[in-house]
């Protein structure tokens, strides 16, 4: 591919040549994208914040290293993070009023990581607050505008990196995914996103919202973007317990080897569950499907009885995990704090309730009420239970078929404000992603058509640490479909 | 001294205890931040101690050891596979709003310990389980006005809890059993055991009950006792005021109090830190902890000999009384102290003397612990020695003692600038002896009339006259035969 | 089912809602908690609880002091601080 000059669209591996050859500078690039946040994000509103002059020494620094021919393969390329990425000396609100002071003084080690390849932050991007939500309408900040119709939402919770990528605001994005946070998103606004396999990627330094279930991962246009980012985001970290130190030099070296086609085409069950009455979206799968046989994948219905009850499991495990991972909220050593507190409990109650959003609090109370005497077996240990049972189906599957596709989302973006006031029909959104999550296994979306004008996604699912067989498969999917080389009008390169 | 204390009479008190023990670790149970005492406010509590958004626990290895090294030698079953779980409650010295904890898998399950009781008798108290946990901050009240301020660097050091059965049945029990448990960590070195400095703290949980029966009455607990005579005193005051109200009447409520040393009094905590429902969990920030048998073993071959084992030592093997060998091996720096004396004297009988009395009456006087005493172990055997020589006699010895105390330099030297050295020559003797005696004829026609307490006179004129130098057998000897005679 | 304790709930969780706000989250509790109660139609006896995906076990870190803390770095953050100490309002015990 030769590119004469840098696109908003342009991959990772093209806008990296370019700069180990001296056709653009990283100050360049980082400028260029810089330019379109400007230009762009008023509409979109996919940053909370734009770290320009960080950005700019970030870029200078890069192009030093550039020179000195010490650079990796994301030396110099414009990325933007999450914004409960915890960033050194910038502001990490997460999308919370709690937060919206609290500039971190500390580097998340996923942050850290890619510093130290000589990636430059961009800035931090929108998302529901504390992660929690669908659609991006939950964040302190303003919703997020979709590319593809910014009267639609982008997805949740990562909305803000999946409209920044979309729109050709940064190349790739981080994200985090606890129910479905990247893949929702990414399917809504026609991208490439991945959720490693838990504690493939450290937490430390995330802004915790359920800390069994939290795991971070990239957007991007294809899948050797994605690959590039993990490369350097993966690998166990001591400052994270639940890390793990399963290695993967395979993925260690994605950076500098993109994915490509499998050796071998993989056999992939289909779940009958995720398919029954599946409306919109199921002939852009079907017609996956069929690119995929034609390449050499075999298909195997297959079943995965207790997905039904991943979303009630799910309710209740992370909301619990979420109750207590927020009781450090109390303005007292960092973040909102009430006006003239008259007391302790005025200071706790007024801080927490004036920093934290409807959702959030309901979240808090929910995981509250399952943990409290009397219910927590009912909930929490029943909860549990069913996770050990959802992920039992998938380790039984697994031992039939390679890795599993389904549907990413039941439906395309829908318009701002239409599930906003019913909280129950907004978790639907993660029911074909919050299994996975539970199971802790890696799964990914990549984008397979269009419906009304809006993109659709599919979600491969692979066994514990089988990364690489997802990211093999969709280089395989993407070598023979172009819908990743669809953008948004509204968004020209 | 008051009066010694008595359970009203018909009542018994039922008494189980919560120990709290900070180990000894370098950096705290979760995070690299140094444990060190007394720093600035807040100049040891790093991120995670402070619970800043997204940082994580991870498990201080030498914390565990010490957990185990504790277990074993309370005889206890260590748990191949322990939780931490998140105890949830909101108050300004728990940055996150959880403590880590362990709630219904311990590292260490059932054991016990021996306690000596004042009475001289032993009684086996069991312990229930002990756990690792985190410890908070502190809060301090008096330096703003309206305001309190929190110091964390305490929080997340590590803590042990040992929890006993409701064993104890006096505050006496309950204070030796502190007392036991103090030693024994200090032997095992893993805690410093400093109780002013907070390294141990004690909750008691304390019920009485119609003396003969058997079912538990309502109990209240007795929060963040840090000595041993707090302890004794606050659960003394608890039983009194239980068995009062209940006599005028009343019925005791389930709570938290506070013992105010000042007033010596307990009263109940208003503090909003306890909560009616904990919602304990797993932490899910970390996995099950793990212990196989081969980490036990190592732990095992660490062992230092305990102090059961060192008072059956005493009384098996150098003959001391049981309550010398249990005085002695309470604390582990008294019983290194008082093997290096009895080494260097060669007899354990007076070394054991010295440490119990002169030795430890001065520390008590001068508040100083044995690591301080500016006594030495060897000077405190080579006056041992001295006595056992006759170059000195045990009354002089104590002179010398006091010198050595304030530093006038060794036995040897002391004995002579201070002409300390009893008079042994036995003419010289002889002929003070016959000047007192021919010097008091009344005393000696009592004497030999059968006034057998006449004889202490004499000693008395010739101690006087040598200023106390004479050695005391001699010169019972001489007497003996001077009055004797004729 | 019981009506959900709001108030007690917020207590817990230390937040203090309007009456207009309890309402609504009455509402949603209840709705969210029969949707979860779902679960209670799969028998689950004798299935071990899953608390972690990967299972793993704890990892250990060496006893060593490896943090310098960075006072006035961190409480440049903190609302309120005086003589390196948080304050909160005067809390008796």
């Amino acid at each position: 591919m030769s590119t004469p000059e840098p696109t908003a669209f342009t991959p990772l591996a093209a806008l990296a040549r370019g700069l180990r050859e001296r056709r653009w500078s990283s100050r360049e690039l980082t400028r260029h994208f810089l330019d379109r946040i400007a230009r762009h994000d008023g509409a979109l509103r996919s940053f909370i914040t734009v770290t320009e002059e960080r950005a700019l020494a970030q870029a200078d620094a890069a192009d030093r290293r550039l020179a000195a021919g010490a650079a990796t393969p994301l030396t110099g390329i414009p990325i933007a993070h999450k914004d409960l990425f915890c960033t050194d000396g910038v502001l990490t609100t997460c999308g919370s009023r709690m937060l919206a002071n609290f500039t971190a003084p500390y580097d998340a080690t996923v942050v850290a990581r890619l510093d130290a390849a000589g990636a430059v932050t961009l800035g931090k991007t929108n998302m529901d607050e504390f992660a929690m939500g669908s659609s991006n309408e939950n964040s302190w900040f303003g919703p997020v505008g979709n590319p593809w119709d910014p009267t639609r939402v982008p997805g949740g919770s990562s909305g803000g990196s999946a409209a920044a990528v979309a729109a050709g605001l940064a190349p790739v994005a981080t994200g985090t995914d606890t129910g479905g946070s990247i893949r929702q998103p990414a399917a809504f606004c026609g991208l490439a996103g991945i959720k490693p396999t838990y504690g493939r990627v450290s937490r430390y330094g995330m802004v915790a919202f359920a800390s069994s279930l939290d795991q971070a991962g990239v957007f991007g246009h294809d899948v050797a973007d994605l690959a590039a980012m993990l490369a350097f985001m993966c690998g166990h970290d001591p400052l994270d317990s639940t890390s793990s130190d399963v290695p993967d030099p395979w993925l260690m070296q994605a950076a500098d080897t993109p994915p490509a086609a499998p050796a071998r085409a993989p056999v992939i069950g289909l779940p009958r569950e995720y398919f029954s009455g599946l409306g919109t979206g199921a002939d852009a799968l079907d017609a996956a499907r069929r690119v995929l046989e034609a390449a050499g994948c075999r298909f195997r219905d297959i079943s995965l009885p207790h997905s039904p009850m991943a979303i009630p499991a799910y309710y209740i495990i992370a909301g619990a995990e979420a109750s207590t991972n927020l009781s450090r909220y109390d303005g007292v050593r960092f973040g909102h704090r009430c006006e003239n507190p008259q007391n302790l409990e005025d200071l706790y109650r007024r801080s927490r309730t004036e920093g934290f959003g409807m959702e959030v609090k309901r979240r808090i109370l929910t995981g509250t009420y399952a943990l409290s005497v009397g219910y927590f077996d009912a909930y929490y240990v029943k909860a549990q239970q069913l996770r050990r049972l959802i992920q039992n189906d998938f380790l039984a599957a697994f031992a039939d078929v390679d890795l599993i596709l389904t549907p990413t989302a039941p439906g395309v973006a829908f318009p701002r404000g239409d599930l906003a006031d019913d909280p129950i029909a907004m978790y639907q959104q993660d029911i074909f992603t919050v299994p996975a999550s539970l199971a802790g296994l890696p799964a990914m979306s990549l984008p397979c058509g269009f419906h009304a004008g809006l993109p659709l996604g599919l979600q491969l699912i692979g066994p514990h640490f089988g990364e690489r067989a997802l990211l093999e498969t969709g280089a395989l999917f993407q070598r023979d479909t172009d819908w990743h080389r669809r953008h948004p009008e509204g968004f020209p390169a | 001294m008051s009066t010694p204390f008595v359970t009203p009479r018909g009542w018994e008190a039922v008494i189980g205890l919560e120990v709290h023990v900070q180990l000894a670790t370098r950096s705290k149970i979760f995070s690299g931040a140094s444990t060190a005492f007394g720093a600035a406010p807040n100049t040891q509590a790093c991120a995670v101690d402070l619970g800043l958004p997204g940082v994580l626990p991870v498990l201080n290895l030498e914390a565990v050891r010490m957990a185990v090294k504790f277990g074993l030698a309370i005889g206890a079953v260590i748990h191949a596979r322990s939780v931490f779980d998140r105890k949830n409650y909101f108050y300004p010295d728990l940055p996150k709003g959880y403590q880590i904890s362990q709630f219904q898998q311990p590292v260490v399950g059932a054991g016990r310990l021996t306690v000596g009781l004042p009475d001289g008798q032993e009684k086996t108290v069991r312990i229930t389980r002990a756990h690792l946990e985190e410890d908070a901050g502190k809060s301090v009240h008096d330096a703003f006005p309206g305001l309190t301020g929190i110091d964390l660097n305490r929080a997340g050091t590590a803590l042990l809890e040992v929890v006993s059965e409701p064993d104890l049945r006096t505050p006496a029990e309950a204070a030796a059993y502190f007392r036991r448990m103090h030693g024994l960590v200090r032997y095992l070195g893993i805690c410093d055991g400093n109780l002013a400095e907070g390294s141990m703290r004690c909750d008691a949980n304390v019920s009485v009950r119609p003396a003969g029966t058997t079912t538990l009455g309502e109990r209240t607990e007795i929060k963040n006792l840090n000595s041993f005579r707090f302890l004794e005193r606050a659960i003394e005051h608890e039983i009194e005021r239980q068995v009062e109200l209940i006599e005028s009447g009343g019925t005791v409520r389930r709570e938290t109090r506070l013992y105010d040393p000042d007033r010596n009094e307990t009263r109940a905590m208003r503090s909003k830190e306890l909560s009616d429902d904990y919602r304990y969990f797993p932490d899910p920030d970390l996995m099950p902890l793990v212990i196989t048998e081969a980490f036990i073993d190592d732990v095992r071959a660490t062992l230092p000999e305990l102090p059961e084992a060192r008072r059956a030592r005493y009384r098996d093997t150098l003959g001391l009384p049981d309550y010398d060998a249990a005085w002695l091996t309470d604390d582990p720096a008294v019983a290194d102290y008082f093997e290096a004396v009895a080494h260097a004297s060669g007899d354990a009988k007076l070394a054991a003397n010295w440490v119990m009395g002169e030795l430890s009456a001065a520390l008590n006087r001068a508040e100083r612990s044995i690591a301080d005493s500016p006594v030495t172990p060897a000077a405190l055997g080579t006056l041992i020695q001295r006595i056992r020589d006759e170059t000195i006699s045990s009354k002089l010895a104590k002179t010398v003692f006091e010198a050595l105390w304030a530093g006038a330099g060794d036995v040897d030297t002391i004995i002579e600038a201070r002409g300390l050295r009893q008079v042994s020559d036995s003419g010289a003797l002889e002929a003070l002896v016959r000047q007192v005696v021919a010097d008091n004829p009344g005393q000696v026609a009592q004497y030999r009339a059968g006034k057998d307490k006449v004889f202490g006179f004499f000693v008395g004129q010739v101690m006087k006259a040598t200023q106390g130098k004479a050695n005391p057998k001699q010169l019972n000897d001489l007497l003996r035969e001077v009055l004797g005679s004729d | 089912m019981a009506a959900i304790d709001i108030a007690h709930l917020c207590r817990l969780a230390q937040l203090a809602l309007d009456d207009a706000e309890t309402r609504a989250v009455q509402g949603d509790l209840a709705r969210i908690i029969a949707m979860v109660d779902q679960m209670q139609a799969v028998d689950t006896s004798g299935i071990e609880p899953l608390a972690h995906p990967l299972e793993g076990v704890q990892r250990l870190r060496p006893d060593l002091v490896t943090e310098t803390v960075e006072p006035a770095r961190y409480q440049s953050i903190a609302p309120a601080v005086e003589d390196g100490l948080y304050l909160v309002p005067r809390v008796v015990e």
